[in-house]
């Protein structure tokens, strides 16, 4: 009888579900949550799920990378230019521990990923067996959300949670660390996409009355200043804000990340805010009366000194995530739940204005920052090339039209001042953790997530060599990127600070490199050198022509500085011409 | 905001969860907040764990935390309550030899007056159980400890509000 019955249940069971391995569920909740490409590395406890990949090469892709935190940058830039989650893999252990700095820049820069991770069989969790680690436990305040399987049949829930919460409120890593067991293990395999979690309320209700006490503040508001973030992009209301800045009238400043979800040409544009941003809405902001944060979170590269940071000013804050309202600057309006909807309620509510007045003061000190700085920069006198000279040529040859993959340092200061950017998602940077080595792989994952767009990473000598085990990738996946190094032997960033707070005492920053065009040529990448202004605009431009990878190292002047620059501690209004 | 250091409790109401108690405890290690109780329990809420943490820091703080905790996707809720706002026990055991109980005759006015009761008694030692305040129980053990102490252990801190937590109201607009 009981026999009977447990036939009759398999019976039933099979006409919804398919009895295969964990293994075999971990392809197919990727192909139904819509992944055709992850990226990631092989090794002992994930090889089950490698051996699914293999059959299933015709429907998704795997591009080896040469090293885990590869895969989590290329994981990462492949969501940042698209939207969509980003997926990497790797096995236990030293591949798992790989992945780390990937997801913690994941974490601070909001970006949706998924991490998959092997682990040692079940039995022998706790055991130190072979490269085991608590991964969960490593992850754990680097993610948004991680958990351990270790049956098959918990894969199917753990993946539609894992890419429910990547995607869903403000984005964020998840990791999913599967158990060698978990996969081999066979099962009734059923998937059903995510819709709810009890406890997870990704995008908070938006109380009406502070909608109408931000519209009351931001229609009054004489000398108004909206400094928008990545919450712009992230929530796709880049329409909605731009509806907004232009009924109002509002000169608008970005912070890194937020770059791009405006066009720089855009005359309500005034530039980027923090440590090495604009003069004028550096200043303006400890000047406007009303001052308007749309999805940014006042990261303390953005405010320099908090004490002294738009003290003068009445906050409206815009934005999905509760725990950052009153985090790091107190708001007078916090306007909670996702920007799209928000600022498409707002919109009705404002009054039209132009504020010329106040944008002539942007104007004034725009002409200020152009005479000390910025003429310097892109139309230099002395015979050392700048790094902006470079963006300057970059923008001409590519008209504006490309994304700009930076790493970190003086480089990416500089492309971010100087990028134009026509279209949203332009700007691919690690913007909270500073994390060097970033830029190449992520821009592997950029171009293969948009192919029809033309990818510039531009990195610094010291950052491209931390991940310069990419070109491999590039190589051997035919990833056609421009590969833009600016070679100042320094780390040029930090022998700023010694030169400025250190009396110039240059300690371990100067670089001794190999010879890049030879490493490019190496891996069969095509590649120059430039070493004078001549030479750049002709070499940009042939980069630019190839149809594949191209590498172009234009050596810069080794001690040029990045201005302005508002020194830590000082306040924004304190910021340094030179 | 105040910048007063206050004993605050939090009441977390989450979902069970292997790995949560990591994420709740890493976001006071970050912040270099020492935790200074923790209890772990059911709710009144069928599958829904309580979790009930003491910390002593400014209300501002307080404020951030709560903010980082209920970030957590497994956190339901999370309150903060002065000591004001709600009712708390803490209870504590010690272990103490069981010739004291004829040898000191004090010893049985000390725990008739302190309410605290003999859980067991053999030929080698007895139990004493006592719930109540911090206080309580620290002056019931300074009373104990000079006839000697084999064992002691004290419990975290668990307590109720005063006014409701409309965490079932919650739950239910959220249909489930």
């Amino acid at each position: 009888m009981k026999e009977t019955q447990t036939i009759q249940k398999q019976a039933k069971a099979s006409e919804t579900t398919e009895r295969i391995s964990g293994s075999e569920a971990v392809i197919k909740c990727l192909l139904a949550e819509g992944i055709d490409t992850l990226y990631g590395y092989p090794g002992g406890a994930i090889m089950p799920v490698y051996d699914e990949l293999y059959k299933y090469q015709d429907k998704i892709h795997h591009v080896l990378t040469r090293h885990e935190q590869g895969a989590t940058h290329s994981a990462q830039g492949y969501a940042r230019i698209s939207g969509k989650v980003g997926v990497c893999m790797a096995t236990s252990g030293p591949g798992a521990t790989n992945l780390i700095t990937g997801i913690a820049d994941a974490q601070i820069d909001s970006t949706p990923m998924v991490c998959i991770t092997g682990q040692v069989g079940s039995h022998l969790l706790g055991s130190d067996a072979f490269q085991e680690t608590d991964i969960v436990g490593i992850s754990t305040p680097v993610t948004k959300w991680n958990c351990q399987v270790t049956e098959a049949s918990q894969i199917p829930e753990a993946f539609a949670k894992a890419f429910y919460i990547a995607k869903s409120g403000r984005p964020g890593p998840v990791l999913i660390d599967i158990t060698k067991d978990a996969q081999f293990e066979e099962f009734d395999f059923k998937y059903e996409k995510c819709k709810g979690i009890r406890s997870y309320k990704p995008v908070p209700d938006t109380d009406e009355n502070s909608l109408k006490a931000a519209a009351k503040l931001i229609n009054s508001a004489k000398k108004p200043l909206i400094v928008w973030g990545q919450g712009v992009i992230l929530g796709k209301a880049e329409e909605e804000f731009k509806a907004i800045i232009e009924k109002a009238g509002i000169p608008s400043a970005w912070t890194i990340l937020g770059a791009s979800a405006i066009p720089t040409s855009h005359p309500l544009n005034v530039g980027m805010v923090g440590m090495h941003g604009n003069y004028a809405p550096n200043v303006l902001t400890n000047e406007c009366d009303v001052l308007i944060a749309i999805g940014m979170r006042f990261d303390d590269r953005v405010t320099g000194n908090l004490a002294t940071y738009a003290k003068q000013a009445k906050i409206v804050h815009f934005e999905i995530d509760p725990a950052e309202v009153d985090k790091n600057v107190k708001s007078d309006v916090a306007v909670l739940g996702d920007a799209k909807a928000s600022l498409k309620q707002l919109l009705p509510l404002l009054n039209k204005n132009s504020h010329t007045d106040w944008h002539q003061e942007f104007k004034d000190l725009y002409k200020i920052e152009f005479e000390k700085v910025i003429k310097h920069d892109l139309h230099p006198t002395k015979d050392g090339i700048t790094m902006a000279e470079v963006l300057k040529e970059i923008n001409i040859a590519t008209e504006g039209e490309a994304a700009i993959v930076s790493d970190v340092g003086q480089h990416q200061m500089i492309a971010c001042r100087y990028a134009e950017f026509n279209k949203t998602k332009s700007n691919i940077t690690s913007g909270g953790l500073g994390t060097m080595g970033f830029a190449l792989p992520a821009a592997i994952g950029a171009k293969m997530a948009a192919p029809e767009r033309e990818v510039v990473m531009i990195a610094g000598d010291g950052g491209y060599q931390m991940t310069i085990q990419e070109l491999g990738t590039i190589f051997q996946q035919k990833v056609p990127v421009k590969i833009v190094v600016l070679n100042n032997e320094f780390l040029g960033m930090v022998r700023q600070w010694q030169q400025l707070f250190f009396d110039k005492r240059y300690a371990s920053t100067e670089m001794v490199n190999p010879d890049f065009v030879a490493i490019a040529k190496g891996y069969h990448i095509e590649a120059q050198k430039v070493t004078e202004r001549k030479d750049l605009k002709a070499a940009i431009k042939e980069m630019i022509d190839c149809e594949g990878p191209y590498f172009l190292e234009v050596r810069v002047e080794k001690e040029d500085n990045v201005f302005p620059m508002i020194p830590t501690g000082a306040s924004v209004s304190d910021i340094r011409l030179e | 905001m105040s910048t007063e250091i206050k004993h605050y409790t939090v009441s977390i109401y989450t979902e069970n969860n292997i790995g949560l108690l990591n994420r709740i405890s890493a976001i006071f290690q970050r912040r270099h907040v020492n935790v200074e109780s923790l209890n772990t329990s059911p709710s009144e809420i069928d599958g829904v764990s309580r979790f009930t943490i003491v910390v002593n820091i400014t209300e501002s703080q307080m404020k951030k935390i709560r903010g980082q905790i209920e970030k957590q996707v497994e956190v339901i809720k999370a309150y903060y309550h002065t000591e004001e706002e709600i009712i708390y026990q803490q209870s504590c055991i010690f272990k103490m030899r069981s010739n004291l109980l004829f040898d000191e005759r004090q010893i049985q006015n000390i725990i008739k007056e302190s309410n605290a009761r003999i859980v067991t008694v053999n030929r080698e030692f007895f139990v004493i159980e006592k719930s109540g305040r911090k206080e309580e129980i620290d002056l019931l053990h300074r009373e104990l400890s000079v006839f000697g102490i084999m064992q002691f252990t004290r419990s975290g801190r668990i307590a109720v509000t005063k006014d409701e937590m409309k965490i079932s109201t919650m739950l239910k607009a959220l249909h489930y």
